[in-house]
């Protein structure tokens, strides 16, 4: 113990162990130059890694390639290759269940391919963390960015955070294990950005030094039993319950599934710790135009927002950070002084746009304006976001696009 | 939220839907609200003292615990009975028990109802019980009971529980013991 008792030991990689306070608050930075890929491999270097399994898919395949890299360099213990998305997936709860830090990536059909996994992972209470490099899901294929993926993922009982850049990326990976490895959270993790707009552009960020790391994974802070000579892997799905039709199995799945809701929940507080809140605003607090934006097209809104305000428009840029928890309270204290809410989202379903109206249902009267949507590894410029504001405003648009 | 049962047939709404979530460290839950420990725990020993059929449910994390803590717990659970005038039913495992539990000897997580209806329990403390089981068993028996839930905790607590305390550990279940002991003394038992 030294250092006002921020170190408390080594790991298995000799890094020095550190408070995750002092690893996102306080130890010192520099500034680096690197993709959302690397800042990936960055990060699982300082987080005291137990295993890591991978199956190469774009855009994640590099982030995933990283990671075996470091376990060439001795900083992840266990990292092989999965014969598929959905050997990955599984693969990783094994290992999450014999009481490993584990991570994984995964994006479009991978994700789709390993769906059934992830409710799996939360109704087990495994902490693993799904970095998810968010690319299109379309016939014909696409390899562009895109983040419809994510809404597949909502309901599935995993913890969702949605990065805005590398930064934020880095940062979440961190927080991510330290969430949500809480007792009474114990979920999956899926930090999530918009693949190859974070994934493969550069940009500067700031890390910390490379010889400290997280606490390592402690597994008797489990909600449930760790496996040992007594309780088998995949102990659940043995246990009759699951095949049983009577009215206490009924029962049971009801209670079991709420008990996953209910666990995502009480990450709250500790995400709101860690992520600094679970919302992020810009521009004029007082404003009367509101974006509600998760993700790049926080970035292109705030573009947008500096663009209105040259017209002498005040607008806003409400940050989500976290989807799941849902920053219900949050968004509406954010917004309180708001007409019209615009979503721009990069998918074409609109997903966050629903998360905001089931959320503001019955309390709140601003017009909420789901646009633009912009799909299929289309970008978004600020110009569009800017002119659709000017348009729900009754103004003449007066910028050339 | 985390009021006393029966909700009958399903355990929504959850504390948490309502924004209850796990107290503090240091403090205790009772009902909705949080309060200092101390509260807590001496509502709590009013409700075992003056409920029928007081029962301490005790988990694997004592009966099975190969840790000096587990054996020391297990001690201090004995006394509380004692103090408590309590049953103490144990929840040996957490699988249901088919074709049928012996409710008279044991206790379940996934129908720990069956126990409490068999016994007419009104009121009990779940001790020693891995989290996520005991929440799910908190939930179904809110669903399905009458009886009011207290929760002795050595992680976060549950807030599902109609009381709860947290990071209970021997120095802070001794102290529970002590508090009983003069609420008991208040109440001329």
């Amino acid at each position: 113990m030294g250092n006002n008792g921020v170190y408390q030991g080594v790991n298995k990689s000799g890094q020095k162990i550190v408070s995750p306070d002092y690893m996102l608050f306080e130890a010192p930075r520099e500034k680096v130059f690197m993709t959302g890929s690397e800042a990936v491999k960055e990060a699982v270097k300082r987080a005291s890694v137990d295993a890591s399994v991978s199956y190469p898919i774009t855009p994640q395949s590099e982030a995933a390639h990283l990671i075996g890299e470091l376990w060439v360099e001795g900083y992840v213990g266990v990292y092989f290759r999965g014969e598929s998305e959905f050997g990955v997936m599984s693969e990783v709860a094994g290992c999450s269940m014999a009481g490993a830090r584990v991570i994984t990536t995964t994006s479009g059909p991978g994700t789709l391919r390993a769906m059934e996994n992830f409710p799996m992972w939360a109704g087990s209470r495994l902490p693993i963390q799904l970095v998810l490099m968010a690319r299109g899901v379309n016939s014909p294929l696409s390899i562009q960015p895109d983040n419809l993926e994510i809404s597949f993922l909502l309901d599935t009982g995993c913890m969702i955070w949605h990065a805005e850049n590398a930064q934020e990326l880095f940062d979440m990976i961190l927080a991510g294990f330290v969430v949500a490895e809480k007792t009474d959270v114990h979920v999956p993790i899926i930090t999530a950005i918009d693949g190859f707009f974070i994934s493969h552009t550069r940009e500067s960020i700031m890390i910390p030094p490379e010889d400290i790391a997280l606490p390592p994974y402690n597994p008797y802070v489990s909600p449930t039993p760790i496996i040992d000579a007594e309780i088998a892997p995949g102990r659940y799905i043995k246990d009759p319950f699951v095949m049983k039709s009577n009215y206490i199995s009924y029962a049971t799945h009801a209670s079991w599934q709420w008990e996953v809701r209910a666990a995502i929940e009480r990450s709250r507080p500790y995400a709101k710790h860690y992520l600094r809140g679970l919302i992020e605003e810009f521009g004029d607090s007082e404003a009367e135009l509101v974006f509600i934006a998760s993700g790049t097209a926080a970035s292109q809104a705030k573009e947008a927002t500096r663009m209105l305000l040259d017209e002498g428009i005040k607008a806003k840029v409400v940050k989500v950070k976290s989807i799941r928890p849902f920053p219900h309270q949050e968004l509406l204290e954010a917004t309180k002084t708001a007409k019209y809410i615009i979503v721009p989202e990069f998918n074409v379903v609109g997903w966050l746009e629903r998360e905001v109206r089931a959320s503001f249902y019955g309390k709140s009267n601003a017009t909420i304006i789901g646009t633009p949507r912009v799909a299929g590894g289309m970008t978004m410029p600020p110009e569009i976001i800017y002119r659709d504001a000017l348009k729900i405003l009754g103004k003449e648009v007066s910028y050339v696009l | 939220m985390a009021t006393l049962g029966p909700y009958h047939f399903s355990p929504y709404p959850t504390a948490v839907v309502e924004g209850v979530l796990t107290p503090p460290p240091g403090k205790g839950l009772l009902y909705n609200e949080i309060v200092d420990e101390e509260v807590a725990m001496r509502e709590a020993a009013k409700q075992m003292l003056t409920r029928e059929n007081p029962t301490i449910f005790v988990g694997p994390l004592i009966i099975y615990a190969w840790s000096d803590e587990a054996k020391e717990n297990a001690k201090l659970v004995r006394e509380m009975a004692e103090v408590l005038n309590a049953k103490i039913i144990p929840m040996v495992d957490y699988r249901p028990k088919y074709p049928k539990i012996n409710p008279e000897v044991e206790i379940n997580p996934n129908h720990p109802n069956l126990t409490i209806w068999h016994n007419n329990i009104k009121v009990c403390i779940f001790i020693g019980v891995h989290c996520h089981f005991a929440n799910v068993a908190l939930k179904i028996i809110r669903a399905e009971t009458d009886c009011l839930t207290i929760a002795m905790c050595a992680k976060m607590g549950h807030e599902d529980a109609m009381i709860t305390v947290r990071d209970q550990h021997p120095d802070d279940i001794r102290k529970f013991i002590n508090i009983a002991k003069e609420v008991k003394k208040e109440l001329g038992k």
